[in-house]
């Protein structure tokens, strides 16, 4: 493969540069999408971000792209920049597994909304990125299909659930990707590789077609390298769909505006959540976030500190709410139609009800099985109004708090994360331990208010990301863009660049294309 | 499950010791054309599965989005119960599992249906003439049907036994309406006439409302029949059984009456009532034992959050309201007076089915009389034959009038009729079309009537001294004789004018 003859290797350009080159007609969507499918070939048996990588169909809508553009007709502004797309997403005739045993073979006959846009776009899709079964979990250990390595140190956890679309991007294995987020899981990988992750508001991007763990909290959103390229991304998949009937009916903000708008933050209120950040949290992680809320008073933001007392009780509504709705969700994996099938061992004639029983246990994992009894049991007859009913109490609590937050800050900011990425294995038979590393970032899906996590440098004591949350009032996302953008620049001033580049990652060093 | 099935208790003695409680559920399919949560036709007939789409298979990260028709036709049904209706209700999940829910949970209403708290008068008829009861609703609510299973193999046609199953999905996510009872008590012997008549005026209003085909046997509309008995003159509530599926007015009737005999049996040998939904056998008339079925059952219920609230504005309500069809009471005693039918006829007409079939025949001029001889004899028989009925037959009311002008015109007899009856069915055209093809206009030449009258005396002259010695009955002989050579294209009347003319 040619290099291009001007600028950067190709893997190492960000979404809206590989855009601009198009658009210029110095690469082909081709040239693009060739470049980043040799990149995985060289690094993903390190990182395994990829459960499953669609060279043939990439190249396909690589060269349909570059037809477009000299008949000068792009589709979009990202026509030809290649995406990667969470395996929880439907892709038709692409095998979708939700990281589970029991989808596996599973080909969709139809394509998830988001995926329809990525390809009315003209986004050549990469493949499908490996997750924790469900989206259940903050590490990706939980795949059916082996974890995914964080590309800043092969040892540690990329996050998760979606931490194969960040360990992706990271690895620039992909300029850009698709994440959900049900209580952190595209927000929480963000932070630990270093890359750029949005949480929409609850409704702005269309979740016909996302395999759902708990309907009422997930969120497809973007995951990149910068904040521009998450806005240009945004805007492709943001927006309403009438097959979702949740999904918001009014025009998506300017969210990419936000994301030129600047360094300027004067007249801006910013909340620091008192509750979110001290005792819990790493050293290193709680001095990376104190100096950004620094760099924002210098850009002209008035920074307050904002008190929402009921987040206390966010997790315990979490991990409630969420595993009721997957319960119910999941009953659907009954070996009748599609996916895994298993026959009981030693029963002759099984029955429908033997197949289903054997099927579930075979297919499921312990995470998975873990949450569907907790989901089966507060919903029980009995127990629903102390456990369901209670969570749902909680939820409106949360949102009260979000709204008196929201009328003393424009925008709220805590760590992203209590640690950076922690070790394969460290936390795996300790649930508990896991589930606390979404603390931050479950708040914002219990309330549906958008959320974004930016790079705000390594820690001193290991040397890895750290991620700052900005949490804005729903449907605002617009903000997260503005402040996001401007800190990003802040820092990448401080730094002297952007903070994730491929020296710093722990891969093959052999120069890419 | 050792209940005994074969022992009964006489029904009238039955009700001399124990106060019977019924409460009915009907499931409605309604008649949207599309389903309830997505874009599939709703038709009946396709080739199984072939009307379906990853929403109503349930296929993983498919979603529902609701269909207003089926809200719309909700509300009416509501409204035309006398219920209230929700400002502000949700849907929700009702999870268990079974191989023909594509989800393995139905996404119904819970606790916050869509109407709720009316009610419905209707009529039975006693010794005394008729007596009206108040039949109390508690709720009307929103859902999707399952799919259909097909067990193959086995004895009994259903799941436990059978070799293997087909699933149809083209049912699945079929709008239906599940309207429930409170417990209706107070009824005494009445009580099986009160459901038949319930699930019979619920379906003519479901028909004047036009939401549904209504046919309850092709399963449009399915009712349930609970039924309790209590010590009489106790006041209590007893353990209840849940007879499913009962698919016709008149099997509703008799499950009931079946149930209050079974149950009496059990009671009065000492034994208990187990709670256990059973299954109504139409050929032999008893209910056998189903699965044993428990309050407790526990479906998991919580609202769906995949759908946003149904809101019915106030304002759309009111609208629905005024496009309300007449309440089927009121209409069918304002018929009744207007074409002057005895109770018996009244009766017999609503029970066909044919009460809106001899109004439009009445619009389109023909008299109430003759309107109903038609509909209930002749097209009756017909539907019967066919297997349908009589709203589906490919005649409408207006060739019905046309053919009833065509004899008061004497240009066909009533036998006449019935071959345009033929001919029309047959999609040969209009009457008068098929009057003209087939060459059915009576005989009016006077002169060729005539002869026939005279070679008919002449054939008959034993017949014709009886109508000289004044024995006019004898008359019907020689009509027949002419009518027969005339090959029934003859006015009756006229021959028989003729021929005592002749023999007077």
């Amino acid at each position: 493969m040619s290099a291009p003859t001007s600028g950067r290797p190709l893997v190492e350009r960000t979404a809206a540069e590989l855009a601009e080159a198009l658009a210029a007609g110095e690469t082909t969507s081709v040239e693009v999408t060739q470049a980043f499918l040799d990149r995985i070939a060289a690094v993903d048996g390190e990182v395994h971000a990829f459960l499953h990588v669609d060279a043939e169909g990439a190249l396909a809508a690589a060269r349909a792209s570059d037809e477009r553009r000299a008949a000068g007709a792009p589709a979009s502004v990202l026509d030809g920049v290649p995406v990667a797309v969470k395996d929880v997403l439907a892709t038709e005739g692409l095998p979708t597994t939700c990281g589970s045993r029991i989808l596996e073979g599973w080909v969709p006959p139809y394509d998830a909304t988001v995926v329809a846009r990525l390809k009315q776009a003209g986004l050549p899709i990469l493949g499908k990125t490996n997750m924790d079964e469900f989206a259940m979990g903050s590490s990706t250990e939980h795949s059916a299909y082996g974890p995914t390595h964080n590309p800043w140190d092969l040892d540690r956890i990329p996050g998760g659930s979606g931490g194969g679309s960040a360990a992706a991007v990271a690895a620039h294995e992909a300029p850009l990707a698709i994440g959900t987020d049900t209580g952190g899981s595209i927000r929480q990988p963000g932070a630990v590789t270093g890359t750029v992750g949005v949480k929409p508001t609850y409704g702005g991007v269309s979740r016909y077609g996302l395999v759902a763990m708990a309907n009422s909290l997930d969120q497809a959103g973007p995951v990149t390298r910068t904040v521009l390229d998450a806005a240009l991304l945004h805007e492709v998949i943001g927006g309403h769909d009438p097959l979702d009937s949740t999904s918001i009916d009014q025009p998506l903000p300017a969210v990419v505006d936000a994301a030129r708008a600047g360094t300027d933050l004067a007249g801006l209120r910013v909340g620091v959540i008192r509750e979110l950040g001290g005792e819990g949290y790493q050293p290193g992680v709680q001095q990376r976030f104190d100096e950004a809320v620094e760099l924002l008073v210098q850009a002209g933001a008035e920074v307050v500190e904002v008190s929402c007392p009921s987040f206390a009780h966010a997790l315990a509504a979490y991990y409630l709410v969420m595993p009721s709705e997957a319960s119910s969700n999941l009953a659907r994996f009954d070996a009748m139609r599609y996916g895994l099938r298993v026959l009981p061992e030693g029963v002759d004639s099984p029955s429908a009800e033997d197949v289903m029983r054997a099927t579930r246990d075979a297919g499921f994992g312990d995470e998975v099985k873990r949450r569907i009894i907790l989901g089966t049991y507060a919903l029980s007859s009995g127990y629903y109004d102390a456990y369901y009913g209670s969570a749902q109490k909680v939820r409106t609590l949360i949102s009260r708090d979000f709204a008196a937050a929201f009328e003393a800050a424009d925008v709220l900011v805590s760590p992203t994360a209590p640690t950076t990425a922690f070790k394969l294995g460290e936390k795996l038979d300790d649930p508990l331990a896991m589930y606390l590393n979404d603390v931050a970032t479950i708040p914002a899906n219990l309330a549906g208010v958008p959320g974004i996590s930016v790079p705000a440098g390594v820690a001193e004591e290991d040397g890895l990301p750290v991620g700052l949350q900005v949490l804005a009032p729903a449907t605002a996302d617009d903000r997260l863009y503005r402040v996001g953008a401007a800190l990003e620049a802040l820092l990448e001033q401080r730094w002297g660049g952007p903070l994730l580049t491929l020296d710093k990652l722990a891969l093959a060093t052999e120069e890419p294309a | 499950m050792s209940t005994p099935t074969t022992e009964l208790v006489d029904f009238d003695e039955a009700l001399a010791s124990y106060d019977p409680a019924m409460g009915l559920e009907v499931h409605v399919e309604l008649n949207t054309a599309t389903k309830m949560f997505c874009g599939c036709p709703a038709t009946f007939g396709g080739e199984p599965n072939t009307q379906t789409c990853p929403t109503c298979l349930g296929l993983p990260g498919s979603m529902p989005a609701v269909n207003a028709t089926a809200v719309e036709s909700a509300i009416r049904i509501g409204l035309a119960l006398n219920c209230e209706i929700a400002e502000w209700c949700r849907f929700a999940r009702k999870n268990y599992f079974y191989p023909d829910m594509p989800k393995n949970f139905q996404t119904s209403q819970y606790d916050e249906p869509i109407a709720f708290d009316g009610w419905t008068d209707v009529e039975v008829v006693t010794e005394d003439g008729t007596e009206t009861f108040r039949v109390e609703i508690e709720r009307a609510h929103m859902e999707e049907d399952t799919g259909k299973s097909l067990h193959v193999g086995g004895a009994t046609g259903r799941i436990h036994g059978a070799e293997y199953s087909l699933v149809d999905y083209n049912r699945a996510g079929i709008p239906l309406i599940e309207i429930v009872t409170r417990p209706i008590v107070g009824a005494g012997d009445k009580a099986p006439a009160v459901a038949r008549a319930y699930v019979a005026q619920l379906r003519d209003l479901i028909v004047g409302l036009g939401v549904s085909e209504a046919r309850m046997d092709q399963g449009n509309l399915r009712a349930d029949v609970n039924l309790s008995l209590s010590p009489a003159g106790s006041g209590t509530l007893g353990t209840r059984t849940e007879t499913k599926n009962v698919n016709s007015f008149r099997s509703v009737e008799r499950a009931a009456r079946y149930e209050v005999s079974r149950q009496a049996a059990i009671l009065r040998a000492g034994g208990t009532i187990t709670q256990e939904t059973r299954h109504w056998h139409e050929d032999t008339g008893i209910t056998t034992s189903g699965r044993e079925k428990s309050d407790a059952e526990d479906y998991r219920y919580f609202p769906e959050p995949d759908l946003v609230p149904v809101a019915p504005s106030r304002e759309w309500v009111e609208q629905l309201r005024a496009t309300l069809p007449e309440p089927p009471r009121a209409r069918r005693a304002r018929l009744q007076q207007e074409w002057g039918f005895s109770d018996l006829e009244m009766r017999d007409t609503v029970g066909a089915g044919a009460m809106g079939l001899v109004e439009e025949t009445v619009a389109h001029g023909a008299s109430p009389q003759s309107a109903r001889k038609w509909w209930l004899s002749e097209l009756a028989r017909r539907a019967n034959e066919q297997g349908t009925d009589l709203a589906s037959l490919a005649i409408a009311p207006a060739d019905v009038a046309r053919i009833q002008a065509l004899v008061d015109e004497g240009r066909i007899n009533d036998k006449l009729a019935r071959q345009v009856f033929d001919g029309v069915l047959a999609g040969e055209g209009t009457p008068d079309e098929v009057v003209a093809s087939r060459g059915l206009a009576v005989v009016s030449d006077e002169g060729a009537l005539g002869e026939a009258v005279d070679r008919a005396i002449e054939a008959n002259p034993d017949v014709a001294a009886k109508i000289r010695d004044g024995k006019v009955a004898a008359a019907g002989a020689l009509i027949g004789a002419v009518m027969k050579e005339m090959r029934g294209q003859a006015d009756a009347a006229r021959v028989r004018e003729l021929v005592l003319e002749r023999l007077s």
